[in-house]
């Protein structure tokens, strides 16, 4: 029995004229997904995608998880094909649909004719094939109000097909339909569930990390690599921009006031990343900051850090509460390694008591007599690039 | 004397790139996994590596995989703690009669320390009987232990249709399948058929001895077997064997399962026929049995015997398992066979570095046994 994928589309429907260049990204992001997985034939109709396996060997289990880690699909389904004749639809309904029914105790059937050529209307369909189908499990009732298994069939342009229970997307829109956005990413649990959260509304990403050898290790950075691969399970590939700030953190221990140190390297940082998104027609930068989670996020510090970006600062986390931030990290399966021992750039020379109230013309003018500049461009130049994809 | 291995799935030898993983991690990078250096940094990324090909070649991932020093310690991690971490919810455990040893005697352990430990009998051909199992499993079970190949028939067990039956009868059960003898030889799909844990091992696949994994599906809580550092989850405390893991990593991505079932059935067509027309010789395995071993009796010529004289000849095949050296198969006894049959069985176990020449030689060893050897 020949099964395949059917995709409900969602939002991304309503969006008028845009729609071709929507579905033009969702297509080849669900190619991009499928890699590795066998051979397919995809295709587009009457706001479907059909995924079709070509291999024998594709495990349709799979399929179904890679498609469930898309955004852009609010729904979809396994479903059995078959030919355009009823008698093709009621042969391969029971022996189809026996898995979903064996355990059920009540079911009905809808029928969708899409096709009207189709010679038998849609509740014709549902109870040729109600009957057959309790004909094969006599243990089952019909109920059509609240059945526990709910036999779909839907005759189309392409075939007729059966399905049996619908399974959630992801939901959100494309990645790549919203543009490109430059995610700050630190090793901890926030920056990659705000970069899921944003890549879950069409954002392609692009990523920053900071680094400061020999305060931090080789492992930070791997950790943070496996952290960026986790999220392109969602978000597609992702260029990870690494820089070097050790010597901008040492000037900074060495000139600044010890209570500021905080601030100022959240500003360095935005300053950096500003330029990075720059450099990589990026459109805006993302932080996993939550209000009042840490000194440097309180409203006042958060004032002062923004002062020193160059876009629009994206901040999907800022209401969230830790538990509520933790929760989505263990569902996109980041927590484990988010919670890995590593120092990161964050921890280095932290302040015994960080000012909490910042004022930004203080800030400003401690920054200028540190006079950072020439450090910051230095770092800029010796930033790394690598490409981090999920396979 | 020329080498005719036919015992591979005892273990096998040790491909080139195994063994040169697995020197290149003891003299280069050998490192402790966990140490925050470069040294230690390159070993954990060969360890990560294996871990990822382990993770691929069963479709999970591979924060689910655990590695073991092989596959009787998967076995008995899986057996103890499922047994363990299970005890309040019920303590029915239930395997079938031809479990590996490891499965089999963990299970009798277990049984010793209270828990109420059920067998599945087995039919002719050394499949599990699914109506017995289900009139056994019920809501004090908490563990169903059942192998997917056996090692010493090559019997293929129906384990997708356990684990259905499990997870529907017994809800609060783990289903745990040992797959040493089925894995890279035929396709495996733990999470997606059900399985909870399942136990693979690195020298029946052209890997080294001393590793194997354990697979543990998400949300299945076992407690560990040994209590230490925080390896691995701490699921399996203690320095991972990074040569050994490394080598087995290295030998699954050699492993191709299809091409290697081309070869292997060929193998298995060809001295099934040669084997058929020899007078005395019968086939134990069934016909439905991984074509990887072949299980068969030589009339009243005691396994041992027949087995030093192939070996006198270069041929070198397996009384039964290895692992039960000497004692009668408790796996060809489940399957009803007659004590003569048991007493005279041997196992020929291919793996792809055979050729049709080493069957040749088999089948010259057992004419000439037979003829020399038999009691008149």
């Amino acid at each position: 029995m020949k099964e395949i994928v059917l995709i409900k589309l969602g939002e991304m429907v309503l969006k008028g004229l845009n729609r071709r260049t929507f579905e033009d990204v969702l297509l080849k992001n669900i190619k991009y997904r499928l890699r590795g997985l066998g051979r397919f034939e995809i295709k587009i109709a009457q706001s479907t995608i059909y995924i079709d396996p070509l291999s024998e060997d594709t495990d349709l289990d799979d399929v179904c998880e890679r498609i469930g880690e898309v955004f852009g699909i609010v729904t979809f389904s396994r479903a059995c094909v078959c030919e355009k004749e009823l008698d093709d639809i009621l042969q391969k309904a029971p022996a189809y649909c026996k898995e979903y029914l064996e355990d059920a105790k009540t079911f009905k059937v809808e029928s969708k004719r899409s096709d009207k050529r189709f010679p038998y209307k849609s509740p014709e369909i549902s109870a040729q094939v109600g009957g057959k189908l309790l004909e094969t499990c006599p243990h089952l009732k019909v109920d059509v109000k609240n059945p526990d298994v709910t036999v779909t069939v839907e005759v189309r342009d392409f075939g007729a097909y059966i399905r049996c229970a619908t399974i959630r997307g992801q939901g959100g829109m494309p990645v790549g339909t919203s543009g490109l956005a430059t995610i700050l990413i630190s090793g901890g649990i926030d920056s990659p569930v705000a970069a899921y959260m944003m890549a879950k509304r069409g954002l392609k990403l692009n990523a920053v990390h900071f680094e400061s050898p020999p305060y931090t290790s080789e492992r930070a950075l791997i950790k943070v690599e496996k952290l960026l691969k986790q999220v392109s399970r969602y978000a597609g590939s992702i260029e990870m921009h690494t820089v070097p700030l050790t010597k901008v953190q040492e000037a900074m221990r060495d000139r600044c006031p010890e209570e500021l140190f905080t601030i100022l390297l959240r500003r360095v940082m935005m300053k950096i990343s500003t330029r990075i998104a720059e450099q990589t027609k990026s459109g805006a930068l993302i932080t996993g900051e939550s209000l009042g989670q840490v000194a440097s996020q309180t409203m006042y510090a958060l004032n002062c850090t923004n002062a020193a970006a160059g876009k629009i600062v994206f901040r999907p986390l800022i209401g969230m509460d830790k538990q509520e931030i933790i929760n989505i990290s263990r569902r996109i399966g980041c927590f484990e390694t988010s919670i890995e021992p590593y120092e990161d750039c964050c921890t280095v020379f932290t302040p015994k008591h960080p000012r909490t109230k910042p004022i930004l013309h203080f800030v400003e003018q401690a920054e200028r007599e540190a006079n950072l500049d020439e450090l910051i461009e230095e770092a800029i130049q010796n930033t790394t690039v690598k490409t981090i994809d999920f396979s | 004397m020329e080498i005719h291995y036919l015992d591979n799935s005892a273990t096998t030898q040790v491909c080139q790139a195994a063994a040169d993983a697995a020197y290149k991690l003891m003299r280069e990078n050998y490192g402790n996994p966990s140490s925050l250096h470069k040294l230690g940094i390159r070993a954990e990324e060969a360890v990560e590596e294996a871990r990822a090909a382990v993770a691929q070649s069963l479709s999970v991932e591979a924060k689910n995989i655990t590695f073991t020093s092989g596959g009787t310690e998967a076995n008995n991690t899986a057996m103890f703690g499922a047994a363990q971490a299970l005890k309040r919810r019920g303590d029915r455990i239930i395997v079938s009669s031809v479990e590996h040893s490891s499965v089999y005697e963990s299970a009798k352990r277990l049984s010793q320390l209270g828990y109420d430990v059920q067998y599945i009998p087995v039919d002719r051909d050394g499949i599990v009987d699914l109506e017995a199992l289900k009139t056994l499993l019920t809501d004090k079970t908490i563990l169903v232990s059942v192998m997917a190949v056996n090692n010493e028939t090559g019997s293929v067990q129906p384990t997708e249709r356990i684990a259905k039956l499990v997870h529907k009868l017994s809800p609060d059960a783990l289903f745990h399948c040992d797959a040493v003898q089925a894995y890279c030889k035929m396709p495996l799909k733990p999470k997606n058929r059900g399985v909870d844990l399942m136990t693979v091992s690195a020298h029946k696949i052209h890997g080294a001895k001393g590793c194997g994994a354990l697979y543990i599906r998400d949300g299945a809580r076992i407690l560990p077997l040994l209590y230490g550092g925080e390896q691995q989850h701490k699921m399996r405390p203690g320095t991972e064997s990074s040569p050994l893991i490394a080598a087995f990593g290295a030998a699954i991505k050699e492993a191709n399962i299809s091409e290697n079932m081309e070869t292997i059935k060929r193998l298995n067509t060809y001295a099934l026929e040669k084997l058929r027309v020899i007078d005395g010789v019968t086939i134990n395995s069934p016909e439905s049995a991984l074509p990887y071993i072949i299980n068969l009796s030589v009339e009243g010529i005691r396994s041992e015997t027949m087995l030093h004289h192939l070996e006198s000849r270069g041929v070198y095949v397996s009384s039964s398992s290895a692992c039960a050296k000497g004692k009668r198969s408790y796996v060809l006894e489940a399957m009803g066979l007659p004590d003569e049959r048991i007493d005279s069985s041997l196992r020929v176990s291919f793996s792809k570095y055979n050729t049709t020449e080493d069957i040749d030689a088999l089948i010259e060893g057992l004419q000439s046994g037979i003829q020399t050897l038999q009691r008149r």
